[in-house]
């Protein structure tokens, strides 16, 4: 795997890459379109996919605050949500129909559009070719067309929405026979078609940048840059793309059976389905055989979103301690194991579709071995931190809220991987309380952390500090308040997806509990608009970075001049002599990965 | 811009062509998922195996003769015998719509046997798994027009084997495929 021999093709008229890039590159004249908006640089998409990414984020939350003040206030009256939402709100009150597809949009849009294009999509085009040491993408045109297609798949599903039967309402899994069945619900008809070629789309866009990903980091490596000397970060987006690559696929074949069951008569998902007391023709169909297709990918899915929050997480804890991470190899171990664990426990999203229970035990063993792993990157966090001269910037911060919420949320998972025990705890706020602390929010504390260290990279500004520390706390504190209360509703038996609680006795004293986890959700939303109101200021207003490296990091990207241009680097790349976490090494504060080795220095 | 872009080192496989390899990895998962829940649904009670065309057989050997003439192909091509290349790119380019063509018919047989979507489940896994793969070929043909009109190109000349080999790449990957889910609807059934 190592690139530091060259090699010639095979062919008789070998074309080297760079040569081909000239070919491609070196004639071309930009224009705007083709620098802003139909852009081959791959900084360029990062930030598209950053930009679309927080819009989504933004529409996410404001849904989840609408539905959240349903759950708070069952029986208030907003007007303004009338005027907002028309229809959907008649008399102020949001309507079952409406909450649902609310629902459903959020979680399609957070866990899609958010934190899998926004997420992996933002970072891992920024740094692979800067931490590698490439000029870009091994294929920019795919990568290009990789954030298209996912611009499209936005504008379709944002479409949706403006249909006079509403978005798809059936819950971001898509589980026949809702998804299957035009006559199942309002948002089953035209929302749940734009809501699958929507999804087909961004598919799509996902692969198409994942084989770009793999690509890169393991033929476009600079001299130098062994795969043991790529910073963990670069690990990570390497094994999300592998997971990406490997289980979108699934999902594809899954979606297109579905297309064929909604469209054209026939019954891989749909048996002995009665609409008004009357037979419909499908025979032999099942809908668990829809369940095992998507969680092949919805499992990997919460890995996908997770991994790269890990390899960002450990990168900045690295440079905010100025310490070298602790036990980087069985970071890279553990990293793997994930991977391939990510693959294996699927089924355990299924413990109650009457699944053997020899094979619901062999799903446990395998759900419960991921917490290895993921305690060994804990240890490896902790011990990275521990007596480190730590800089709480608030990326730093940012970063060890992820660790956090990555310990609570996790050991809930071990509730959830017992059979047993999730049998009780199916479908409950339980589920909801967990996923959202380990996936939802630990995730986002990977990507702001992503954002506020890698910002002047972007942009050659800084954003604002005190903002920062204002959106890391209240996000931070918010966060917990609004689910750790969860795990108790779960607990006491509140099931998910419910419109309104106040009918039944037996979910009443919940009441106060559900309004302030709602006035806490509508806090922390409102922070994140501070947020976004000092990104966009910043581009422009921001205090300006004046040195190369800010941050005193080892890693390439800050080798290349403060707002550098397409390809990167203005002379040759800099070839690589060392791993990335030579930190207080030898009396030294950092040691860049392009300083040579000397011969008295001692082995890290 | 030319600084910028100059050569500091070489890879060890086109990129294009290293990026394909990862793209057979996805597209074999996609597989893997159809057939996989081919052979779940296969177990269930009332399932009805669809009897797989005889044409089938030739759809086979046209694709394993494509397979052939696209290596043979690549030969030409790598030495510079151009003339050759161009037709054994032609005959490549004919062989594939010819499959295409027999699974065509194939299917045409299988409906006109009242095998249809509504009413067979294993014949509308059938249809669903030969015709992606067929779509796959689709742009295998694509990319053989591709080729055989810059192959035709007067005004420039392309000497680089790098497309034809990642043509070649692709083409023998959609050939196996066919291999795999012609002996495994022959084995299911």
């Amino acid at each position: 795997m190592s690139n530091e021999t060259s090699h010639v093709h095979t062919s008789v008229v070998s074309v080297p890459h760079e040569t081909h890039d000239e070919v491609h590159h070196g004639h071309h004249h930009e224009t705007f379109l083709t620098k802003y908006v139909f852009s081959q640089d791959h900084k360029t998409i990062a930030k598209q996919f950053l930009i679309t990414g927080m819009f989504w984020a933004l529409l996410g939350g404001l849904f989840s605050v609408i539905f959240r003040l349903q759950l708070g206030y069952p029986d208030a009256k907003f007007p303004w949500m009338e005027t907002l939402l028309g229809e959907w709100a008649k008399g102020g009150q949001l309507q079952a129909e409406a909450y649902y597809a609310l629902v459903t949009m959020h979680g399609t849009v957070l866990v899609f559009f958010v934190l899998t294009a926004g997420l992996s999509g933002t970072f891992s085009n920024f740094l692979i070719p800067l931490q590698v040491g490439a000029r870009d993408m091994a294929s920019p045109f795919l990568n290009m067309l990789s954030y298209w297609f996912f611009f499209t798949a936005s504008i379709i599903m944002l479409s949706s929405l403006f249909v006079q039967t509403g978005p798809f309402s059936g819950g971001w899994t898509a589980y026949p026979p809702l998804s299957a069945l035009g006559e199942a619900s309002p948002g089953s008809k035209v929302g749940m078609d734009l809501w699958l070629v929507s999804m087909a789309l961004f598919v799509v866009s996902s692969l198409l940048g994942g084989l770009n990903y793999i690509a890169t980091v393991l033929n476009m490596r600079t001299k130098g840059m062994s795969m043991t000397r790529l910073p963990l970060t670069i690990w990570a987006f390497f094994f999300t793309a592998v997971l990406g690559v490997l289980s979108f696929p699934v999902l594809f074949s899954g979606f297109i059976l579905l297309i064929f069951d909604r469209h054209f008569g026939t019954s891989f998902y749909l048996s002995d389905i009665y609409i008004n007391g009357q037979a419909l023709p499908n025979e032999g169909g099942s809908a668990i055989l829809y369940q095992h297709l998507f969680w092949f990918l919805g499992h990997p899915e919460v890995y996908i979103i997770l991994l790269p929050a890990m390899g960002m997480a450990s990168e900045i804890l690295s440079v905010n301690s100025r310490k070298p991470i602790f036990g980087y190899m069985a970071m890279i171990g553990s990293l793997f194991a994930i991977t391939i664990l990510a693959f294996l426990v699927w089924a355990h999203h299924m413990f109650v579709t009457g699944l053997n229970p020899f094979l619901g035990a062999f799903f446990v063993l395998l759900t419960l071995l991921i917490a290895v792993p993921s305690a060994i990157k804990v240890f490896n966090w902790l011990t990275t931190i521990w007596r480190g001269n730590i800089r709480f910037t608030p990326a730093m911060l940012f970063a060890l809220g992820f660790v956090s919420l990555f310990i609570s949320g996790g050991l809930t998972g071990i509730f959830l991987g017992n059979s047993a025990l999730d049998i009780h705890l199916h479908d409950t706020y339980f589920v909801i309380a967990h996923f959202h602390i380990v996936m939802g929010v630990a995730s986002m504390f990977g990507m702001f952390a992503g954002i506020y260290h890698w910002y002047p990279k972007m942009y050659g500004r800084y954003l604002n500090n005190t903002l920062g520390y204002i959106h890391f706390w209240v996000t931070m504190i918010g966060a917990y308040l609004i689910f750790w209360p969860m795990h108790y509703q779960g607990l006491a038996g509140v099931p998910r997806r419910y419109y309104k609680f106040d009918i039944w006795e037996s979910f009443k004293h919940y009441d106060g509990l559900n309004k302030f986890i709602s006035i806490v959700a509508i806090i922390v939303f409102l922070v994140q608009i501070l947020f976004i109101f000092n990104f966009f200021y910043s581009i422009w207003k921001g205090r300006k970075v004046t040195t190369q490296n800010p941050w005193g990091a080892n890693t390439l990207e800050w080798t290349t001049p403060i707002n550098p241009g397409h390809g990167n680097w203005a002379g040759e790349i800099p070839e690589v002599h060392r791993w990335a976490y030579d930190y207080g090494k030898d009396g030294k504060d950092f040691i860049p990965q392009t300083t040579p080795v000397s011969a008295d220095e001692s082995k890290h | 811009m030319e600084k910028v872009m100059s050569s500091e080192r070489t890879q060890k496989m086109h990129p294009h062509k290293f990026t394909l390899w990862i793209a057979i990895g996805s597209i074999t998962m996609m597989f893997a998922g159809f057939t996989s829940a081919y052979i779940v649904k296969s177990n269930q009670a009332g399932w009805e195996a669809v009897q797989v065309p005889k044409i089938f057989y030739l759809s086979t050997a046209l694709i394993v003769a494509s397979s052939i003439s696209i290596f043979l192909a690549q030969k030409a091509m790598a030495s510079r015998e151009m003339a050759r290349y161009r037709l054994l790119i032609s005959v490549t380019a004919v062989l594939g719509l010819a499959f295409v063509a027999t699974q065509f018919i194939g299917f045409s047989e299988l409906w006109a046997s009242k095998i249809t979507f509504k009413d067979s489940v294993a014949g509308s896994f059938f249809y669903i798994i030969t015709g992606v793969h067929a779509l796959h070929v689709v742009g295998g043909i694509i990319a053989l027009v591709v080729l055989f009109l810059r192959a035709y190109n007067t005004k420039t000349k392309f000497y680089s084997t790098a497309p034809v080999e990642t043509a070649g790449l692709y083409w023998h990957f959609v050939d196996l495929l066919w291999i795999y889910l012609f002996a495994f609807f022959l084995l299911v059934s």
